[in-house]
Formats: structure tokens, C-alpha cells, sequence
């Protein structure tokens, strides 16, 4: 076995040390009720071209992402990554490592922590941020057990509807059995934007944040800044959550307009795809809270002879040290992913993601004028919106349907994920997607609505 | 054995300075191009009202696509990691991660493929991800798979919901949760998060968990166990189906922390120990690449009662076509967006691929061979935990040296002169300054042996020259750092000062 170096002369010298006959006589301590001897009901083992050609089947049974094709966003987006994003993700120093508990020999993945904190700090535009969680969703999930943790007398939080439902869904499964903390959801106004009287209503001194999509799933820009003076003035926390990070490139930042929280899916940022994961949660708060945010932190102090390095510190609010008593259950973060999006960041710089934000604001505004040319499709929602939009479609799923059997995938049938919102495509368009491209859907649609 | 001093010699290699980011580039300086535009002008402010955007990115570098390069490369080589040394580190499985995998990750049509691909269209990563559920389910011995949670301790909560769930459909709010004192910190972490009392069951002299020890804690409140088999001693739980066993009676089910799978694959089978969840670490037993701290994969696997309550949504078959399925009422729900760390579930797939079941087995067998052996050629000088025979990781105390004033930190310390990372330190918290070792399958007999070497000759330093040990490291870019002014001051982010 290729991964395996044992020979057998190997194997018998140290078993002569060890004093035993067989590799069997090392666990025949085992009851004997639970030893399995029949082994393991698998296929042998594969050469390596073997295994190529296996996976490679798999990944031709579909054609994967073309964005010549497909105008699919709604939590996930197509942006260009550059191969060295892939090249310092695939060095072995950096791959290989682990959680950096020995920090004299770790300080190559500490050093990226601390920039990447240091980035994305500065673009959700608050003064602390951490090394990363899972996805945007459960960070969502641990922002809202943040908001709990910061005032635990209040027993409500807010979240817009609007909110991917797929975020949604794990706040509600993390907050099932968390005692003492209930979701209600509001919902939007005519613009898409969140019902600010319905938040006038729930908003008391029973609630502890408030959490909203910036944008939200229909690509809609919330007012951050009139929701979280709203909340301010209950006493309760801004939570916001954004599901594509590219948007912040030129949105002013949530911190800037008074959110206390702030998360977001950062796979835009160099991280592929991948059919959903992994992806990479950017977490950061206030400074004041930091006693209270989960996940690793990294900070920088110096050695013995005053020379600049990096640690993992507050750890006392880890699960390793607090047990039942964390701020969080969580261990690792996503730490490769980190370095992906850090490197694309320094490659993307001061001008690039502004740029890039730019480009993905221009084509999407020009698919949805492409499209709207197609009878009766008009926007949903009369709002600036990023690099998706909801567009009312008549006939909306049999079109779809229609133009997936023409190759086009349009977005997605919001219908699936909102009953309410009957007739209605959200469909993206990025940095990725040409002008051909963009006016072949639009004839295609122009055709498919007749 | 040579001794390393501070005085670099031949064969050291040289560590180049490397500044933040920040310091680096110039303005105006670029490393990326955007594709051509040629979508007709439309002008910025008829699409984005001005009042929405920000002031520009000033903490953002300027750097040219050589200039990261070469900064993340310096970095990269201040790294100790499994691909460049001996990487010991017990309860982590620190183990060869086959190059053959990043590439199967980044096929094209797995890499590129959006999530919310029509189900028609992705049938080649469904196929995929329904192999990978069977092949976990039959190397663990359970009924149903769930391949969603990101990580290990993502499983775990997922794994204690589901326990919840299936208690609360009986009507019966039962509130605490057992967990051995060897266990680790984030099975009682999940617990908590799901609303649970966390009772700490004593570990024995012996490194087990005694029957006895549970039948004492054991009441119908129990809702269940947390258990690590083999657990962080490196130890077989001897008394593990009487006490799985005890307590099913007690109507409380058994959650098994899968992290030491490694131990048992083609050995014994959780299933068959009385496990109703189990979460499984691919990137450890299946060979996914750490990440300098992930992303890894965390799956749960159930017995058939817990099935219902899984995470939605679940991958179902049906006349030759596979789907997603929201279908169950019964669901905790999702616990993250879409379906799971895909790109890590391809690895691990590839990964069992190559091995087979044969090569599983194999694998396990010479893992615990690999720790006999080194637990064996250290025990003369070292104080073992336990003397209860290991499986693939050993733990050492420092009751050997704990009189010298030398604390089992300098010994990790010392250890990186010698040019291996350091085992897990002070973990399991049941064992006086434990040193945990875990060398896994992929290592040979002969690294096996330098590192053996050193650690017996660190003990002779001990003796001879504790202070070295005590200023140790000296051959790293950095010495030790001063965790507690990292603490007492955080300094968590660059700052404009910094960056001149």
C-alpha cells in the first residue's frame, strides 16, 4: 500500500521489540464479542489512474458550472479565482498544518490569521474579527448565541424573512433546546427592504438583536443604518449577515452604519464553488464584545528576545479550557479557506474588490434590462440591489423549466423558497458573465415567456 | 544523537524576514485583471445610489501578483506541518494526506458545480456523495449517514440534536448528559448548546471508564453518553457493551465521539459497540488535509431510530436517480448551508478508494502497531498514563520529571530543536502533564526511531542541561511568546501605525 510503509521485515522488527508474535496479539485485548474478523465489505483498493478515471466520471456526469449557462447566485456565486489563490492554498506547510498550538513553528499560518482578521475587520468594517467559522449560516446561528451571550436577560431575536432561508434554518436548528431564546421573523415592505414597522412593533426589552441580510436574498440593500438606530433605541444588538461578500466591496460597511455583529459567507472571495462547501464564515464585533465572540483569535505579541510573532489567545472563552462554559462548541475554523480569501484580497487589493464589486453591480443591472424586455417581466422589488435580483416572470416555473431544457439554468424559482412570491426568477450575473452571454437569455427568455 | 544548539550548522536553512502584508506594495500597485468589459457604459450611479457605497478599502494592501506570492511563500515556511515532519499530535490523526485528492477536488465538474444545480444535473456529485454515505455506514457499522456537518464538532451537536430530538418525540425531556472526564472539551461544549446539564463521570486509575462508574450516575433523567472509544488514553473501552447496554435500559441512547477511528477500522465497529450517533473526523481517519485548522468534515452516523431526525436535506434514490429530499417532518433541520464541506467529502472518497477495505484495515493495524512501538521504546524513561495495553495513540505523564522543575511544555518546546512538532500537551486533563502521541500508519519505522531518539535524549537533558530546556526553542523563527501580554493587551489587527 502506497500510503502505508510498512514492510513485512519492518512489521516483524517491531514487533520483536514490542515481544509479540503477530500484529493480533496487539489487540486481542479487544472483547471478543465486537472483534471483527470478516473485514470490511468494500471494493479492493484503486491505482491512482484508476481513481482518476473514476472521479472524473462523476464529474462529467454534469457539465459544472458555465457561466456562459447558468445565472445562479442566491448563496452561492461564481467569481473569477486566481490561480495563485489555488497555488498558496495547495502548499503543504500551509495544508498540512494544524491548529497552530506550537506557535515558534506555526507562525506562517498565525501570521495569515492575523491579516486575514485584520482584512476582514476592516471590510465589515468593525474593530474585531476572528479566524473564521464554518459558512455564513452557522455564523449567523453563532452571532445570534453572541447577541444572546452579550444580554442574556432578553429572550428574542429578530430575523428578517428576507434572510436566506437556508440561514434561517440553522439559526432555528442551533436555537432548538438553547433555553431561553425564541425566534420571530419579520417581514419585508413593497421595496424588499424589511418591514420597519413590523420591527417598530416586536422591537422591546425583550429583544436582543435584530439579525438582517445586507443584501438580502433578493439582493436587496437593507437599510442598515434605520434599523440599527431601531434596535439601538430598544437596547438590542444589530446583527448583519451578509451572504455575498464581493458586496462590501463597495457597500458602505455594516459596521460604519451601527451594526454590532457582523457576518458573512466569504466564498466569493477565492473559494470555489465546490457544490456548497466548504465555505468560510467572517465573523467580527465590536471590541467590546470580544470577550464574547466564538472561535479562535489570533494576536500578536512578541518573544523572549522582542522580536513581533503571533499566538491564539483569549482562549479561555474555547471549549478546550471552558468546557460546558464556551462561548461556542466550535474547534477548528476553516483555516485554509482563510487563507484562500486572504490571499485573494491582497491579490484584489485597495482598488481590485472595489472594482470587482463594480462589474458585478454593472452586469447584473444589465441582465435584469436585458431580461426586462421579455413580456411582462418586470422587477419585484423597485430597490438598488447588488448582483442579483428578483425578477416577476409570468408563468415563471413553466419558463424555467422551458429554458433548462434550452440549457439555461435562470436562477432559481423563488417560489421553492418563498410561497408568497409566486412568478418570480432571482437570477445573478457576475464579473464572469459576458455580454453575449447576457443577451442570449435574454432572446431565449423573450422567447420562452410567449 | 546530536544535540541542537543556537548556532545554526549545516543543513539549517535559512529564514527570510517576512513584514504584514501591510507593509509591503506601493499605491496604486495591482495584482489582479478583471475580465473585458464590455457591457455598454451605464454609469455607476443609475445602478448604486452614491449614498450606499463606502469611502475606499484603506487598510487594503496594493501589492503586485509576485509580491503575494512571495509573501505567502516566506510564510508558508515558518510552518512545521505533517508534509514536512513527524506532526505527533494525539486525538488528530496527523496523517499523510495523499496528493492524488486535491486533484480529485478540483476536477472541474466538481469544483465549478453551484449547489442549486438542478438535481438532473448533478447526478455524478449525488452518485458520489451516496457512495461515501454507504462506505462510512459500513465501515462504522451504522444504519443511515448524514455527510452535512462541517466539522467534528459541528457532528457532535448535530449528533446531540438528534438525541434530543428522538427524546423529545417520546415525550420524555430528560436533561443531563454524561461525559467522561477524559473527554474532549467540546463534547460538553455541544451538550450545552443543546440545552443539556453536563455530568462529569469519573475516569478510573486506570484510564477506563468503569460500568460501575456510570451505573452510578445513571437515572431516567440520563438522555445519553457521551463516549470516545478508543478513548483519549489511547485505551479500548474494556466495559464498553455493559455499559452501552446499562444504558439503553435506562431508555438514554449512546453517542460515540468517532475521532479515534482510526483505531478500529476493520477492527470492531462502533455499531456493534451500542453507538445510536456517531460523527465521524474525515480529516483524520480519511485523510483530508488539516488546513492549519480546517475546513475538515464532520458527518454523523445513526442507528435506524435516529434516522428520521437527521439533518435535511438527505439524498434520496429512486429508480436509478438520485434527489435531494426535504421530506422529513421529523428533521432537527439543516445545521449549514447546503449539503456539507463537498470538496472535503471527495477527498475522503478518493481517499477510501485507494485504500479499499483491505487497505482500511491495514491502515488501523499499523497505527496501532506504529504507537506500540513507540509507546514501547519510551516507557523505560517516561511514566506511561496507563499500563493498560494502547491502541493507536499513547499518553505519558510527567511524573518522571515532574520533581527537576521541568514541566512537560519545555519538552514539547525542545522537541521542535529537534525538528518534530510537538505531541498534544496537557490533554487528556485525567493525566498529570500529559504528553499524548499519535504517529499514525504513515509513518515508518526509521522516523519512528529518530523521534523515539530524541525524546530519550531530551530526558538525558533533563538531567544534564535543564536550562536548555527551559530557553528551548532556539532553531525556530521566533522563541517562546509571551502568551499573557497577548492576552492582557490583545492586539487582534494591524493598524495604520504598524504598517510604516
Amino acid at each position: 500500500m502506497r500510503y502505508i510503509p510498512h514492510t513485512e521485515h519492518d512489521i516483524q522488527a517491531m514487533l520483536a521489540v514490542l515481544g509479540a508474535d503477530s500484529v493480533e496479539d496487539l489487540i486481542r485485548h479487544l472483547p471478543e464479542a465486537l472483534r471483527q474478523n470478516a473485514g470490511l465489505d468494500l471494493a479492493p483498493g484503486l491505482a491512482e489512474p484508476e481513481i482518476i478515471q473514476r472521479l472524473t466520471a462523476f464529474a462529467e456526469q454534469q457539465t459544472g458550472y458555465s457561466p456562459e449557462r447558468s445565472f445562479l447566485g442566491a448563496g452561492a456565486y461564481p467569481h473569477l479565482v486566481p490561480v495563485v489563490v489555488d497555488q498558496m492554498v495547495q502548499r503543504a506547510e500551509f495544508a498540512t498544518a494544524y491548529t497552530p498550538y506550537q506557535p515558534e513553528v506555526s507562525q506562517g499560518t498565525l501570521q495569515v490569521i492575523f491579516e486575514f482578521q485584520s482584512l476582514v475587520a476592516s471590510l465589515l468594517g468593525l474593530e474585531v474579527a476572528n479566524a473564521s467559522m464554518y459558512d455564513g449560516a452557522s455564523a449567523s446561528a453563532e452571532a445570534v448565541l453572541m447577541a444572546k451571550r452579550i444580554l442574556p436577560k432578553r429572550s428574542r431575536i429578530l430575523v428578517a424573512r428576507s434572510l436566506q432561508p437556508q440561514y434561517r434554518q440553522v439559526i432555528q436548528t442551533y436555537l432548538d433546546g438553547f433555553p431561553g431564546l425564541s425566534l420571530v421573523e419579520l417581514g419585508w415592505d413593497e421595496t424588499g427592504r424589511l418591514d420597519q414597522e413590523a420591527l417598530a412593533q416586536h422591537l422591546d426589552e425583550r429583544v436582543c438583536g435584530v439579525a438582517v441580510g445586507y443584501p438580502n436574498v433578493f439582493g436587496v440593500i437593507e437599510d442598515i443604518a434605520a434599523i440599527s438606530r431601531s434596535a439601538q433605541d430598544a437596547g438590542a444588538l444589530t446583527l448583519s449577515v451578509t451572504p455575498e461578500s464581493v458586496a462590501l466591496g463597495i457597500l458602505k460597511s455594516p459596521g460604519e452604519l451601527g451594526a454590532d455583529i457582523a457576518v458573512a459567507e466569504g466564498q466569493s472571495l477565492g473559494i470555489p464553488l465546490s457544490y456548497g462547501g466548504p465555505g468560510l464564515g467572517l465573523f467580527a464585533c465590536r471590541s467590546r464584545y470580544v470577550r464574547n465572540m466564538p472561535g479562535r483569535l489570533v494576536g500578536e505579541t512578541v518573544d523572549q528576545e522582542g522580536r513581533s510573532g503571533f499566538v491564539l489567545t483569549l482562549a479561555t472563552r474555547e471549549q478546550h479550557i471552558r468546557r460546558e462554559r464556551a462561548t461556542s462548541n466550535i474547534c477548528t475554523n476553516h483555516g485554509l479557506c482563510a487563507l484562500a480569501a486572504t490571499v485573494f484580497l491582497c491579490l484584489l487589493g485597495k482598488q481590485g474588490l472595489r472594482e470587482l464589486a463594480l462589474r458585478n453591480v454593472k452586469s447584473s443591472h444589465y441582465l435584469a434590462e436585458v431580461l426586462q424586455q421579455a413580456a411582462g417581466v418586470q422587477p419585484r422589488f423597485p430597490s438598488p440591489f447588488f448582483n442579483e435580483c428578483v425578477l416577476t416572470v409570468p408563468r415563471a416555473r413553466r419558463v424555467w423549466a422551458r429554458l433548462k431544457e434550452q440549457g439555461v439554468i435562470a436562477g432559481i424559482v423563488l417560489e421553492d423558497w418563498y410561497a408568497d412570491l409566486r412568478d418570480c426568477l432571482l437570477v445573478c450575473a457576475t464579473e464572469l458573465h459576458t455580454r453575449e452571454a447576457i443577451e442570449r437569455f435574454g432572446q431565449q427568455l423573450r422567447q420562452a415567456v410567449v | 544523537m546530536k544535540t541542537p544548539t543556537r548556532t545554526p550548522g549545516p543543513g539549517k536553512r535559512t529564514m527570510l524576514n517576512e513584514p504584514l502584508i501591510s507593509a509591503r506594495g506601493s499605491v496604486g500597485r495591482v495584482g489582479y485583471a478583471l475580465p473585458r468589459d464590455d457591457i455598454p457604459e451605464r454609469g455607476q450611479a443609475r445602478d448604486l445610489p452614491v449614498e450606499l457605497c463606502r469611502e475606499a478599502l484603506d487598510d487594503f494592501p496594493e501589492v503586485s501578483e509576485g509580491e503575494v506570492v512571495r509573501h505567502f511563500t516566506r510564510l508558508s515556511q515558518w510552518n512545521m506541518s505533517a508534509a514536512t515532519t513527524l506532526y505527533p499530535l494525539g486525538s488528530c490523526t496527523m496523517k499523510y494526506n495523499p496528493v492524488v485528492n486535491e486533484y480529485m477536488a478540483r476536477l472541474p465538474g466538481l469544483a465549478q458545480l453551484h449547489p442549486l444545480t438542478p438535481d438532473d444535473q448533478a447526478q455524478g456529485a449525488l452518485m458520489l456523495l451516496a457512495e461515501l454515505e454507504r462506505c462510512l455506514a459500513e465501515i462504522s457499522g451504522m444504519d443511515a449517514i448524514s455527510l452535512q456537518p462541517a466539522a467534528g464538532a459541528q457532528g457532535e451537536l448535530t449528533g446531540m440534536k438528534l438525541i434530543r430530538a428522538y427524546h423529545q418525540d417520546r415525550g420524555t425531556a430528560r436533561k443531563k448528559v454524561l461525559i467522561p472526564a477524559s473527554a474532549h472539551g467540546t463534547n460538553p461544549a455541544s451538550a450545552a448548546l443543546c440545552g443539556y446539564d453536563v455530568v462529569q463521570v469519573a475516569t478510573g486509575s486506570d484510564g477506563m471508564l468503569s460500568a460501575d462508574a456510570v451505573a452510578t450516575c445513571t437515572d431516567t433523567e440520563v438522555a445519553a453518553l457521551m463516549v470516545t472509544n478508543p478513548n483519549t488514553l489511547g485505551l479500548f473501552e474494556r466495559e464498553i457493551l455493559q455499559i452501552t447496554d446499562m444504558l439503553h435500559q435506562h431508555g438514554a441512547l449512546v453517542y460515540m465521539d468517532g475521532a479515534n477511528l482510526n483505531a478500529l477500522m476493520g477492527v470492531a465497529k462502533p455499531g456493534h459497540m451500542g453507538a445510536d450517533v456517531i460523527q465521524f473526523n474525515l480529516h483524520k481517519t480519511f485523510s483530508t488535509p488539516h488546513g492549519g485548522g480546517g475546513p475538515g468534515a464532520g458527518p454523523v452516523g445513526v442507528k435506524n431510530i435516529l434516522a428520521p431526525y437527521l439533518p435535511i436535506p438527505r439524498i434520496a434514490h429512486k429508480n436509478d436517480t438520485y434527489t435531494w429530499s426535504d421530506t422529513a417532518p421529523k428533521s432537527i433541520g439543516r445545521v449549514r448551508s447546503f449539503y456539507g464541506n463537498f470538496g472535503i467529502l471527495v477527498r475522503a472518497y478518493a481517499y477510501i478508494l485507494a485504500m479499499g477495505g483491505d487497505g482500511l484495515t491495514h491502515a488501523t493495524r499499523m497505527a496501532i502497531l506504529n504507537a506500540n512501538y513507540l509507546r514501547k521504546r519510551l516507557e523505560s524513561v517516561y511514566t506511561l498514563a496507563t499500563h493498560e495495553p494502547c491502541m493507536h495513540e499513547c499518553v505519558f505523564s510527567d511524573r518522571s520529571f515532574q520533581q527537576t522543575g521541568i514541566k512537560t511544555l519545555d519538552i514539547a518546546k525542545r522537541l521542535l530543536d529537534y525538528g518534530f512538532y510537538a505531541p498534544t500537551i496537557y490533554f487528556p486533563l485525567v493525566v498529570s502533564g500529559a504528553l499524548m502521541i499519535e504517529p499514525t500508519e504513515t509513518e515508518t519505522k526509521e522516523t519512528l526511531d529518530e523521534f523515539a531518539d530524541a525524546l530519550l535524549a531530551i530526558a538525558q537533558e533533563i538531567t544534564d542541561q535543564p536550562d536548555l530546556l527551559k530557553q528551548a526553542p532556539f532553531t525556530t523563527p521566533v522563541s517562546r511568546l509571551d502568551e499573557t501580554r497577548a492576552a492582557r493587551r490583545p492586539v487582534l489587527r494591524w493598524s495604520r501605525s504598524s504598517d510604516s
